[in-house]
């Protein structure tokens, strides 16, 4: 019967999901003046800005924990024509539609929808999508994405550095390493030494760092409050970066045998070899791709799907929504739980299978 | 989700990533690796010298059971060695018993033959020495006269009888 219940309730509100978003997609620019009105009226609720917001990156760091809110306003560091720019967002004055003019350098900024552009390119209503290279220095601030980014590495390291010291002098794992090592030993044993075969040695830290790195991104996505609950193995430019590792140490380590394969496929008719190759090289390419598509999708959804839950009681104002979303969204969470190992482990497992493919050598 | 400005995460994301990488390596994972590796071959070896042991010990039970079997096997041959010697010593005994038995049985015939031979040459000699002197005396008889003569005889001849 509660199987029943969830599943009803959850087919319900996924239902109610696909219908709020029908309901909310509206022009882009018509939309953000939507979004600043609500904030400065604070009366019309809007789930959809509150999900971009949160799935977006942005300039200012909002700290949000219950009973404290203080937004910190980030470095902004700019590559510009004239060199590297440092300024503080607050300059900006927290303002998004390009009014504020910052003045650095001898050069004019302003900041329309969280890009940085040169005041004199770029007209007052500008289309985000429309603002080219040209118009805009390269951003390399230190935004929320970044500093969350820089909080998990730190987080993750102290962890390690814990996990080091908690072995004793015999090498016997106490406290936490006890709960690690089964973890390392699984990666090293299962996912290294099975896949990668006798050179696994050599891939093992980097599959560690990797899987931990995402498991911890995961799961500290999951902590709804600051400084966590972002997102970050959700936001594709992460997983984009791991994936290209995975995809350059998978073409260095690459073998005579792997470059055969994929240039000179044996076993296949003469005629047929450029065409096999041609795909071959594409999947060359797909494998990664595959890589950062699968992860960032895990987790952008988990997101989307559990702030949909949470925002649903908001947007209805009805005492019975909370029960049954409440229900959905610890449900998601548990999921979510399942998903961070999963995805964590998933990811580092085709990674070996990729390295293993690059320095296995010729068996046939 | 949009990305206007991607070189930021971009940027920092590989940076962060390297930079950690590297230091999770060289402070975390190249130690617990070894640590783990380290101990993993301790327990192999010690679980490899505890086999040693027990081929050892199997080996020491074999080679006693070996060496008892020898020296059992060697009591036996003793004790076989013994009874034929004793059977042999007894055999010999008899044997050269017999041997002087019959030795002294020859000679003991032999005496007696001896005896039984000059036994009869004194009888012979002793028969003789008689018929001398009976016929002395009956010479010397008939000298005398007839009747002494013949009277003397036929005593002669009764004491023959006699004899």
């Amino acid at each position: 019967m509660g199987k029943n219940f969830l599943s009803v309730s959850l087919s319900i509100f996924l239902s109610l999901i696909i219908f709020s978003a029908n309901a909310q997609h509206e022009p882009e620019s018509h939309e953000m003046n939507e979004q600043t009105s609500n904030l400065e009226n604070h009366e019309e609720f809007n789930p959809t800005h509150l999900i971009n917001h949160h799935l977006s990156d942005s300039h200012d760091y909002e700290f949000d924990i219950p009973f404290f809110h203080k937004t910190f306003h980030l470095p902004v560091i700019l590559w510009t024509k004239n060199g590297l720019t440092v300024f503080s967002s607050e300059d900006f004055d927290e303002d998004n539609e390009g009014k504020v003019v910052v003045e650095k350098n001898g050069q004019k900024f302003k900041r329309i929808h969280d890009i940085i552009v040169y005041a004199d390119k770029v007209g007052e209503h500008v289309k985000p999508e429309d603002i080219t290279l040209d118009q805009r220095p390269l951003d390399f601030s230190i935004t929320k994405n970044v500093l969350s980014l820089f909080i998990t590495f730190l987080l993750l390291f102290l962890v390690l550095l814990g996990v080091k010291k908690a072995y004793d002098e015999k090498g016997v794992p106490k406290g936490l390493a006890g709960f690690i090592e089964p973890i390392i030993v699984f990666i090293r044993d299962d996912v290294a030494k099975e896949n990668i075969g006798p050179k696994y040695e050599r891939y093992v830290p980097f599959l560690l760092s990797v899987f931990f790195f995402i498991l911890f991104a995961n799961l500290l996505g999951l902590i709804p409050f600051s400084p966590f609950g972002y997102n970050l193995t959700g936001n594709i430019l992460v997983t984009f970066v791991l994936a290209t590792i995975v995809f350059i140490i998978t073409n260095i380590s690459g073998n005579k045998s792997y470059w055969k394969h994929i240039l000179w496929p044996p076993g296949v008719p003469i005629i047929l070899k450029p065409f096999i190759a041609l795909i071959e090289i594409l999947s060359m390419f797909t494998k990664p791709f595959a890589l950062m598509i699968r992860l960032f999708a895990n987790i952008f959804a988990g997101h989307t799907i559990i702030l949909t839950f949470v925002t649903l009681i908001f947007v209805f104002k009805n005492w019975g929504v909370p029960l049954a979303s409440g229900f959905a969204t610890i449900f998601m969470y548990i999921s979510e739980l399942l998903v961070a190992f999963l995805q964590a482990y998933v990811f580092t497992l085709l990674s070996a299978i990729y390295f293993g493919m690059a320095v296995k050598e010729e068996a046939h | 989700m949009k990305f206007f400005h991607p070189e930021t995460l971009v940027f920092w994301t590989t940076l962060f990533f390297l930079v950690f990488a590297v230091l999770f390596y060289k402070l975390a994972w190249k130690p617990i690796l070894n640590i783990i590796g380290e101990r993993e071959k301790s327990i192999e070896d010690a679980l490899a010298q505890a086999d040693l042991a027990r081929e050892e010990m199997a080996k020491l039970k074999a080679d006693n059971q070996k060496i008892l079997n020898e020296a059992r096997a060697e009591r036996d041959q003793m004790l076989k060695e013994a009874k034929q010697m004793k059977e042999q010593i007894i055999n010999q005994a008899k044997e050269d018993a017999q041997k002087v038995a019959n030795k002294e049985i020859a000679k003991a015939k032999e005496v007696i033959e001896n005896e039984k031979q000059r036994a009869v040459k004194e009888l012979k000699n002793q028969v003789s020495e008689l018929s001398i002197n009976m016929a002395e005396k009956v010479l010397s008889q008939e000298l005398k006269d007839k009747d002494t003569q013949l009277k003397h005889i036929e005593k002669l001849i009764s004491d023959i009888k006699l004899n």
